[in-house]
């Protein structure tokens, strides 16, 4: 009967109505642009004054760059080339290249060691950043500093030996003993490396840089955007273990060590960096015995070292508080001791979620490393500051140069903080 | 019947100091302590021994003598005859100054843009993020010389104001914006009535109080009106006539008129003047630093549970107050802490000054005063000194405000 | 050399040195390298060029110390210091000589314990204005705004001339060459005021020279030479002499050019002196006998360097003037070599 029913009643639609279209204000890019630019009259006028100011950069910027000069040899004849319109003159990025890279004084023909340096400082780094990767790597990351060291200042491959075979033994020792008692391991492993450091300083003879394989570079001929990168490479790594002690230092209940470590760590947070580096400059000369002189580059490391060292101690010391006290009353019921606890219960899990605050320490430092340039060591605002604009071709260039060490700067820190977010997120679904 | 008698009373071994921990704490602090002195000893020696080679000598003697040399920005009285102490106290106002402002424009600039970047606008969220990316990854000190360099070029020299076809001219005939610095017209009081001037003062603050209870009576008056009926009756004239008129009348009585920046020789005259190294780094500070703490921001308010937005539009609120009454309240408390560190962030970025010729601390004691008198160890040691201070009264006040908003758990 | 074990292994990895106190001439000796303080860039001075060469008159200076002491005048490690660096740069030992147009002013020489060994060059501090202002005398400067690039003695002189004229003015210092410069072009300051010849080297860098104006004001006395430490007197002698050989060479008329011909004998006893083909100068300094010809050899006598690098004929332009030998009128005056 059916049919009948179908037929009979006339006011039932027997077919279904074909889907149609979502009105035009309801779909795709109108519906998009309603939703999430003109939703409401205030959002309309802000994202109409969004705009206009995005056109106003726009079109200062644009032309600048699209009629950018890449080929000239001077500004004057930039200026030539450009007849008065709007343009810029990158040619004195092309001009300069390797002098805001590398610095002025670092030999041409040995350019490659610190691209060598560089592209190993790569693979060294990406087993620590990167867990994934196979752990036999970090064989490599601990003897990378030697070679970077060798390959950048050239010289005797003795000296870079020499220190590995030191740290080696002071690692060998304290393996051996630290087991068992970790203070003995540990002030024992330190001896151990002197007495090789001591040894070998001794046997390597006084001129072994002279003729060596690669030649020897003084650390003063270093420059341009690559001293940036070894300063802030260097410090970083330099004051992890550092800032590691400090913040177990602050924690202690040894009211002497706590102390210690309470001032060093304000002190050094309570000034501004540039201070240290003035220390560094011109004061800490007279702190190194009378008759010797310890360069400028090492001193810098040292005061940046101890900056950094601070800030990441109170990073790590967020990171132990944040643990649960049943971890610590944990290894102490286990009858770990002190050491034993720290190493294997409390530090891995601190360090852990202290990761993206340390890296955000790391950007922030890589970022102050642009300050040596006011102590005048030439990085790459020391190389822009000083010999490229002083220099009679170039006197006058200002937003290209400026334009180039803020790109710079800005592709490795957004990358190092775009790390930094990825990690936490998988950090944090370690947690859950 | 047994006596009870005393353990064997242990007796002290070498190897307990390593091994017993009732001792072995008193060791290693024993031995941090020798080490200590040591490194002190050797570095004192060392300085000692140095100094004499040298034949120099530690002193602040050099502190009293004459400067010599002149700084354009200033708040207390200060020539090239002023010692040099003077001029450090003036470096010390300046970076206070230039702090200070900076803090403020800050937080404001970091609060906008913190808020604006949880916009549910696509295009202002992402260029909020794109203004915050931009500045937190490029350094301090290139920003700085940017804006430096920016604010020189973009904006016109006096000379453009000057002459009959000028190609610039003064906002209202009261401001003048070159890149100088910026003038604005300034108060004189004529003092047609009262002759003295702390006498003045004790008038301005006495009105002010006036008008402050005064307001308070009318708002407590409408709040009684409100509970009473339900309905507040409109302050908003009542309240800003209060505020402005005696304040007016006041003021025609001790005549006061403006003085009017205008160009005369090579600068405007008249006015105040607002330096442009001043503007610059204080902009740059701000700008910079503002991008940080609008991610302090929205992080604080990332942290405040949804349920309370949702419990607060059920209850009617329109978002910007949701925003105001609801959110940000809660937000504060996980935003101050950070906002603390930014402030004596900003406090110690003011030391590059020196890039823009600003005449904060860095600039006249570590910078003219230590060229000149070539006495370095004081200079960067007083200068430490001053920061220190500075850092840790900073982190002092603010961790007071700090427990005064925090939660108050019972 | 005394050092202790991290001395040692830092020495040898060439990131520190011990120097014996023995005497700053063993030691550059002993070196063979001489470390000579200069700016950190003045165009004409001392400054980097584009295969980074250090190129300038006071780099000269250092040459021919290094040619007199070693023999050979590359053998100079280039220090750079900014105006905070560069005296602890000296006192510590860092540097050997500092020649980066230091004024040679009372409190430094006695104060801070410097010897300056002579002048290598008269300076003056001067003004520069833009043409279009009119102005023909520093003294019309009334309420003008300032850009001094600090360093020298420049911010002293400056608030001793406008104090002594009861004139006001508004000082910018600015730290670099290049950014002061800047902020005169853009406007921001009405004079641009530094060292008369950093003025003029500035001002041959610009698009249009011609539009700016050096004012004939030269507010003070800046006598620019090298200094050494104070206490090492062979040392102050061995600095002292060559810059005085470079002086007596022009005023004898013995160039990079005709040296080698005069240095087999001449019959200017002076000459024979200076060169050592004659007498024991060399030895007297602790030097070979040749040290005044290898000097001279590194770069020319005292006017091939001044022409050379800030002269006329380069875009500095500088004229001789003050810096002209006594014999025509000018202060540059070498004691006798005898």
């Amino acid at each position: 009967m059916a049919d009948t029913q179908n037929n009979s009643v006339a006011f039932v639609a027997t077919e279904v109505i074909p889907e149609s279209p979502p009105p035009a204000r309801e779909t795709g890019v109108v519906k998009w642009m309603r939703e999430n630019l003109f939703s409401s009259i205030p959002n309309g006028i802000l994202t109409i004054l969004s705009l206009y100011v995005i056109y106003l950069v726009l079109a200062a910027i644009l032309p600048w760059i699209f009629n950018g000069v890449w080929t000239t040899s001077s500004l004057a004849e930039c200026r030539e080339v450009l007849q008065g319109k709007t343009g810029a003159c990158f040619s004195v990025l092309t001009e300069r290249w390797n002098q805001l890279i590398y610095g002025f004084k670092y030999p041409v023909e040995e350019y490659w060691r610190p691209n060598l340096a560089f592209v190993l400082l790569l693979v060294a780094i990406a087993p620590v950043l990167f867990f994934d990767l196979p752990r036999k790597l970090l064989m490599f990351t601990a003897v990378y500093p030697f070679v970077a060291f060798w390959l950048i200042w050239g010289g005797t491959i003795m000296a870079p030996i020499v220190a590995f075979l030191g740290v080696a033994a002071g690692g060998i020792v304290f393996q051996k003993f630290g087991k068992s008692t970790f203070a003995v391991g540990f002030f024992g492993g330190i001896l151990a490396a002197f007495v090789v450091w001591a040894i070998g300083g001794a046997l390597i003879p006084e001129g072994a840089s002279e003729n060596a394989l690669l030649p020897a570079v003084p650390s003063r001929d270093l420059g341009g955007f690559m001293l940036n990168l070894m300063l802030g490479v260097t410090c970083v790594s330099l004051s992890i273990p550092l800032g590691i002690a400090l913040a177990l230092g602050r924690q202690s209940d040894m009211p002497l060590i706590k102390g210690i470590c309470v001032v060093f760590i304000e002190f050094v947070r309570g000034v501004p960096l540039i201070t240290l580096l003035f220390v560094a400059s011109v004061m800490l000369a007279y702190f190194f015995p009378p008759d010797s002189t310890v360069d400028l580059f090492l001193r810098v490391v040292i005061m940046i070292t101890m900056f950094s060292a601070a800030y990441i101690a109170e990073v790590i010391r967020g990171g132990l508080a944040a643990l649960p006290k049943g971890q610590y009353e944990a290894a102490d019921s286990l009858g770990l001791d002190y050491p034993q606890a720290m190493r294997l219960i409390i530090l891995p899990q601190a360090l852990k979620i202290s990761i993206p605050g340390i890296v955000n320490v790391a950007v922030g430092l890589f970022k102050d490393t642009t300050l040596v340039s006011v102590i005048s060591m030439f990085d790459l605002v020391g190389m822009i500051r000083g010999p490229v604009l002083a220099s009679t071709e170039w006197n006058g260039v200002y937003w290209e140069l400026l334009g180039f060490a803020a790109f710079l700067f800005f592709v490795v820190c957004y990358g190092i903080s775009q790390y930094s977010q990825w990690l936490e997120r998988r950090l944090a679904t370690g947690h859950k | 019947m047994t006596t009870l008698t005393d353990p064997p009373k242990e007796s002290f071994r070498l190897s307990m100091l390593i091994n017993d921990t009732r001792y072995r704490s008193l060791t290693f602090q024993a031995i941090a302590a020798v080490l200590l002195a040591l490194a002190i000893w050797y570095l004192g020696n060392n300085l000692i021994q140095n100094l004499r080679a040298a034949g120099l000598n530690i002193s602040l003697t050099f502190l009293g003598d004459p400067a010599g040399y002149d700084i354009n920005q200033r708040l207390v009285e200060y020539d090239s005859q002023s010692t040099h102490a003077r001029a450090a106290l003036v470096g010390i106002l300046n970076t206070l100054l230039v702090a200070f402002l900076a803090c403020i424009t800050a937080t404001v600039f970091g609060v906008i843009a913190g808020v604006l970047r949880l916009s549910n606008n696509w295009l202002v969220s992402k260029l909020m993020a794109f203004y915050v990316e931009i500045f937190r990854n490029i350094p301090v000190l290139i920003w700085i010389i940017i804006i430096f360099t920016i604010m020189t070029a973009a904006l016109p020299g006096p000379r453009a104001f000057r002459g009959d076809n000028a190609t610039s001219s003064m906002l209202f005939d009261l401001f003048a914006f070159t890149n100088r610095g910026i003038y604005i017209p300034r108060p004189v009081f004529e003092s047609g009535f009262f002759a003295a001037t702390s006498l003045n003062w004790v008038l301005v603050l006495a009105v002010l109080a006036g008008s402050w209870f005064a307001t308070r009576r009318v708002n407590a008056a409408a709040t009684a009106k409100q509970e009473l009926t339900g309905q507040r009756p409109n302050t908003l004239w009542t309240v800003l006539a209060i505020w402005f008129v005696p304040f007016a009348a006041l003021m025609f009585l001790m005549g006061l008129t403006f003085d009017v920046p205008a160009l005369k020789g090579f600068n405007f005259a008249g006015g105040i003047k607002i330096g442009g190294p001043l503007i610059a780094l204080w902009f740059a500070l701000s700008i910079y630093t503002g991008a940080f703490i609008a991610e302090n921001v929205r992080a604080g308010i990332q942290a405040v549970s949804k349920g309370q937005t949702e419990a607060a539009s059920a209850l009617g609120l329109r978002p910007n107050r949701v925003m105001n009454l609801v959110v940000l309240p809660q937000a504060l408390r996980v935003i101050i802490p950070p906002l603390i560190s930014q402030y004596l962030n900003i406090t110690k970025n003011s030391s590059l000054a020196i890039a823009v010729g600003y005449a904060d601390i860095t600039a006249t004691l570590g910078g003219i005063t230590l060229n000149q008198t070539g006495r370095a160890i004081e200079c960067v040691l007083l200068l430490m000194l001053f920061y220190l201070t500075a850092s840790l009264l900073i982190s002092m006040a603010m961790n007071v405000y700090n427990a005064s908003v925090k939660l108050k758990e019972r | 050399m005394k050092k202790s074990v991290v001395f040692g292994a830092l020495t040898v990895a060439g990131l520190a040195a011990g120097a014996a106190a023995a005497g700053t001439l063993d030691d550059v000796k002993a070196r063979g390298k001489l470390n000579c303080g200069v700016t950190t860039g003045l165009v004409g001075f001392a400054a980097p060029d584009a295969n980074g060469e250090w190129k300038g008159f006071d780099v000269g200076v250092c040459r021919a110390v290094a040619g007199a002491v070693l023999g050979d005048p590359t053998a100079v490690e280039f220090v750079p210091t900014t105006g905070k660096t560069r005296f602890t740069a000296l006192a510590s030992g860092e540097i050997d000589m500092l020649a980066r147009n230091t004024t040679w002013t009372f409190s430094r020489d006695v104060d801070l314990k410097f010897t300056f060994v002579g002048v290598n060059y008269y300076d003056g501090q001067g003004f520069m204005v833009p043409k279009e202002l009119g102005v023909s005398s520093a003294k019309e400067l009334d309420g003008a705004t300032v850009c001094i690039q600090t360093g020298t003695t420049t911010e002293l002189n400056l608030a001793d001339f406008f104090r002594s004229n009861n004139i006001s003015y508004e000082p910018v210092p600015i730290e670099t060459n290049a950014e002061a410069q800047q902020q005169y072009l853009a406007g921001a300051c009405d004079v641009y005021t530094t060292d008369a010849s950093g003025l003029a080297a500035t001002r041959a860098t610009f698009e249009d020279p011609s539009a700016h104006v050096l004012l004939p004001e030269i507010i003070s006395k800046e006598p620019l030479g090298p200094l050494v430490r104070h206490g090492d007197d062979n040392w102050g002698d061995v600095v002292r002499w060559s810059l005085n050989a470079l002086i007596t060479a022009e005023e004898l008329g013995v160039t990079s050019a005709n040296i080698a011909e005069m240095a087999a004998g001449t019959n200017n006893p002076e000459v024979n002196r200076l060169l050592g083909s004659e007498g024991t100068l060399g030895e007297m300094l602790g030097l070979s006998a040749d040290w005044a010809k290898n000097a001279i050899m590194a770069g020319g006598n005292y006017g091939e360097l001044f022409e050379g690098n800030i002269g006329e004929a380069t875009p500095i332009g500088l004229a001789r003037g003050l810096n002209a030998q006594w014999t025509d009128g000018g202060l540059i005056y070498s004691p006798p070599f005898r």
